[in-house]
């Protein structure tokens, strides 16, 4: 009961407030007119902005009310200008003082490019027709009140339609919150170019930290190993020299220089351990860990419990956050105990670093952190950290295309009976109600021609008519809507389905 | 009679390098080889005195000599091996330890250099005993270092310890510390009280003693 109850509300709030609408959308297709026939162009992008505020306000009431997160759907917004080294600022092929006109051109391109914009227009232009059509049960029973109160006999009637009009509520607004993530909802499209947009990101982080992993590499052996054997050489000539002459010179520069050899050794092979640790090629993610463990000043514990073996660049990078969280629990931690936790869930590999310091880890100020999300930026890997005072520490590190998985995503590319079945009856008879028995027998109402003909409703007792002839319009528009859209969402799932690549980076 | 040893390693230089090295301190190469199944084959076929294995050799170049080690060890208890690696691990000391019947070395590759006490070691794990590299225990000590009894040694005792875990024995503590051999012995006395271990004279039995519990104050 509560719950027909507060649905029943819920479609007339978002039917009132769809019916404003009108008015938003009148005032935005003026602006949109005047900015391309008058040329008042700066009129575009307030109304834009008046639109995107207005549909935000949709999303969040389309979570909040109809319990389904729509996310936003525009393209991501334009990089800031740079200022270039001459000072001046540059768009296209002009020269701007301030980056203000350039920001704003850019502004405007992206916004009109942007189809989110014009379907955000759409939306607009037809909500309030939705919305009256959220209004039906709430009229229904006002109708029926109405009718019951001047003591009309089909009072009766209509109460049984308002209980079924309140009992299609939930449905409606289902339907409701389904035309709002087709239109407000991101499209694969602009899914598509975010996601572009954040591999770009990722990409150049990654070469930039490729960039100067090399640098670092290269100074160290410019200054340790490649060094050492320079001095090694130039000791082994002198004592090539001594050797007659003075052979217990020649035997202490001898001891030097296997000292040398020694250190350029030790040297090498710590740089070869921050490059690529031997126990990682040698036993994997989970022994790494362990021998990582083992070095450790803490007590640290290790459970790993994983099917396959990931692969290597992947492991790479999870032992070297893991690596570099240890560090920073025996740092700032102040605990004396550590648990690392690897395990997998289907292909994703997920890593927990719980530690019992302190807490208080801050994620914004560790450079380290900084430096684990990078690493594991070019695996779509995620950091997520709860450290509250007084700890624990809970560092968690997903890495959701880590492991190779088959899923069944190829099970949604056929379309199931049923919804074929609804496709073919909205097709096949939506015309029924809509123009026949809808429409027409509107017009006819309207005109007040006598001929009832076949007109069904015109035969029924005269209160039920409009109600009837609305419901006949709403279920004609259902039908016919129902067999459109059904493909497009479901093919659209394939569309995203196929696009997505599975495992983004390996292609031997 | 002369010990017997294989030796596994797959460069070509320092396989040469070790066999002439062995040879000219008296020990009979009897197998030099390059690869794990080889190595297998030569540690049961052979059954050597002692063995020198590289960790990693071909065909996975991964730890198919500590394998191979390990096997070889399963098959016959008590093989003596010497494991040399380009780098160390307490892991890996700890699985060649985990059988606690000594006769086993793991040393960095660049002991080779001092031949004398590269030697000492091939011949020490060869008669039962063993030898770590100083880095492992340092590994060791360092993690274990916050645990109670182990933070009670003096430093003097701290650095006999040291030297007993790498396998040395009393005499060779002795002459490393410029220690009398008694000093040595009341040291050694010292740590085993403090340790709560049973004292021991036989110098293997002593050094696997202390390993394991280095070992187990770890886990």
């Amino acid at each position: 009961m509560r719950r027909y109850a507060a649905a029943t509300g819920r479609s007339l709030a978002l039917g009132l407030l769809a019916l404003t609408d009108m008015v938003l959308a009148a005032a935005v297709m003026l602006m949109i007119i005047f900015s391309f026939t008058l040329g008042l162009i700066f009129l575009f992008p307030p109304g834009a902005r008046m639109l995107r505020r207005r549909t935000a306000l949709a999303r969040r009431l389309n979570g909040r009310l109809l319990g389904r997160e729509i996310g936003p759907s525009y393209l991501p917004p334009p990089p800031p200008v740079r200022r270039q080294p001459d000072g001046w600022y540059r768009h296209d092929r002009q020269l701007y003082k301030t980056p203000r006109v350039p920001e704003w051109n850019n502004r405007w391109k992206w916004m009109f490019g942007d189809p989110a914009t014009w379907r955000d227009l759409l939306w607009v232009t037809l909500n309030p027709l939705l919305g009256a059509a959220l209004l039906l049960p709430a009229i229904t029973i006002g109708y029926a009140v109405a009718t019951a109160r001047q003591g009309h006999p089909v009072a009766l009637l209509l109460g049984l339609m308002a209980a079924a009009a309140v009992a299609v509520t939930p449905w409606l607004l289902r339907f409701y919150s389904w035309w709002n993530e087709l239109l407000l909802g991101p499209t694969a499209k602009s899914l598509l170019a975010s996601r572009i947009h954040s591999l770009n990101q990722a990409h150049l982080e990654t070469a930039d930290s490729q960039a100067a992993e090399l640098r670092r590499i290269e100074r160290d052996l410019h200054d340790g190993a490649q060094a050492r054997l320079v001095a090694i050489g130039m000791t082994l000539g002198a004592v090539e020299a001594l050797v007659e002459t003075d052979p217990a010179a020649a035997r202490a520069l001898l001891g030097k220089a296997r000292e040398a050899s020694s250190t350029a050794l030790t040297e090498l092979r710590d740089l070869v351990r921050g490059i690529h640790p031997p126990v990682l090629s040698e036993r994997g993610l989970g022994d790494a860990v362990r021998a990582l463990a083992l070095d450790s000043a803490l007590e640290v514990k290790v459970t790993v419990d994983l099917e396959t073996r990931p692969e290597p660049p992947v492991e790479s990078a999870a032992y070297f956050s893991i690596s570099e969280l240890l560090t920073n629990a025996v740092r700032h931690g102040g605990g004396d105990r550590v648990w690392i936790d690897i395990s997998s869930h289907q292909k994703s590999l997920r890593i927990t670093v719980t530690d019992d310091g302190s807490g208080g880890a801050d994620p914004a100020r560790g450079s380290g952190l900084r430096g684990i999300e990078r690493r594991l930026a070019a695996f779509d890997g995620v950091l997520a950290i709860s450290s509250p005072p007084g700890g624990p520490t809970i560092v968690t590190v997903d890495l959701p295309h880590a492991l190779a998985w088959e899923d069944g995503s190829d099970k949604r590319a056929q379309m199931p009976k049923w919804k074929w079945a609804i496709v073919g009856l909205g097709y096949g008879l939506g015309w029924l109600p809509l123009f026949p028995q809808g429409i027409v027998a509107a017009i006819m109402k309207i005109i007040e021609h006598e001929n009832k003909s076949w007109f069904y409703i015109l035969y029924l007792p005269e209160p039920l008519h409009w109600p009837l002839i609305i419901f006949n319009i709403a279920l004609g528009i259902a039908m016919y809507g129902a067999a459109v859209l059904i493909p497009i969402q479901h093919s659209r799932e394939r569309w995203m389905a196929e696009a997505t690549p599975r495992r983004l980076w390996l292609h031997r | 009679m002369s010990a017997r040893v294989v030796i596994a390693e797959d460069l070509h230089l320092l396989r040469e390098g070790l066999v002439h090295l062995l040879r000219a301190h008296g020990f009979e190469v009897v197998a030099a080889v390059e690869s794990g199944p080889e190595l297998l084959k030569a540690l049961t076929g052979e059954r050597p005195d002692v063995a020198v294995v590289d960790v990693r050799l071909p065909p996975t170049f991964t730890d198919e000599g500590l394998q191979a080690a390990l096997a070889a060890r399963r098959a016959i208890p008590g093989l003596p091996i010497l494991v040399l690696s380009q780098h160390v691990e307490q892991l890996y000391a700890r699985e060649l330890l985990a059988d606690g019947s000594g006769a086993i070395g793991y040393l960095l590759k660049d002991r080779v250099f001092n031949t004398e006490q590269f030697v000492d070691a091939v011949r020490r794990v060869a008669a039962g005993g063993t030898a770590m590299d100083p880095e492992v225990i340092a590994k060791l000590l360092a993690s274990t270092a916050r645990h109670e009894p182990l933070a009670a040694l003096t430093p003097r005792e701290r650095e006999v310890l040291e030297l007993m875990a790498e396998g040395r024995s009393n005499a060779a503590i002795s002459q490393r510390l410029f220690l009398s051999e008694s000093a040595v012995g009341k040291h050694t006395a010292s740590i085993f009280t403090k340790l709560d271990l049973a004292p021991s004279d036989d110098d293997n039995r002593r050094v696997l003693a202390v390993l394991a519990y280095l070992n187990a104050v770890r886990s």
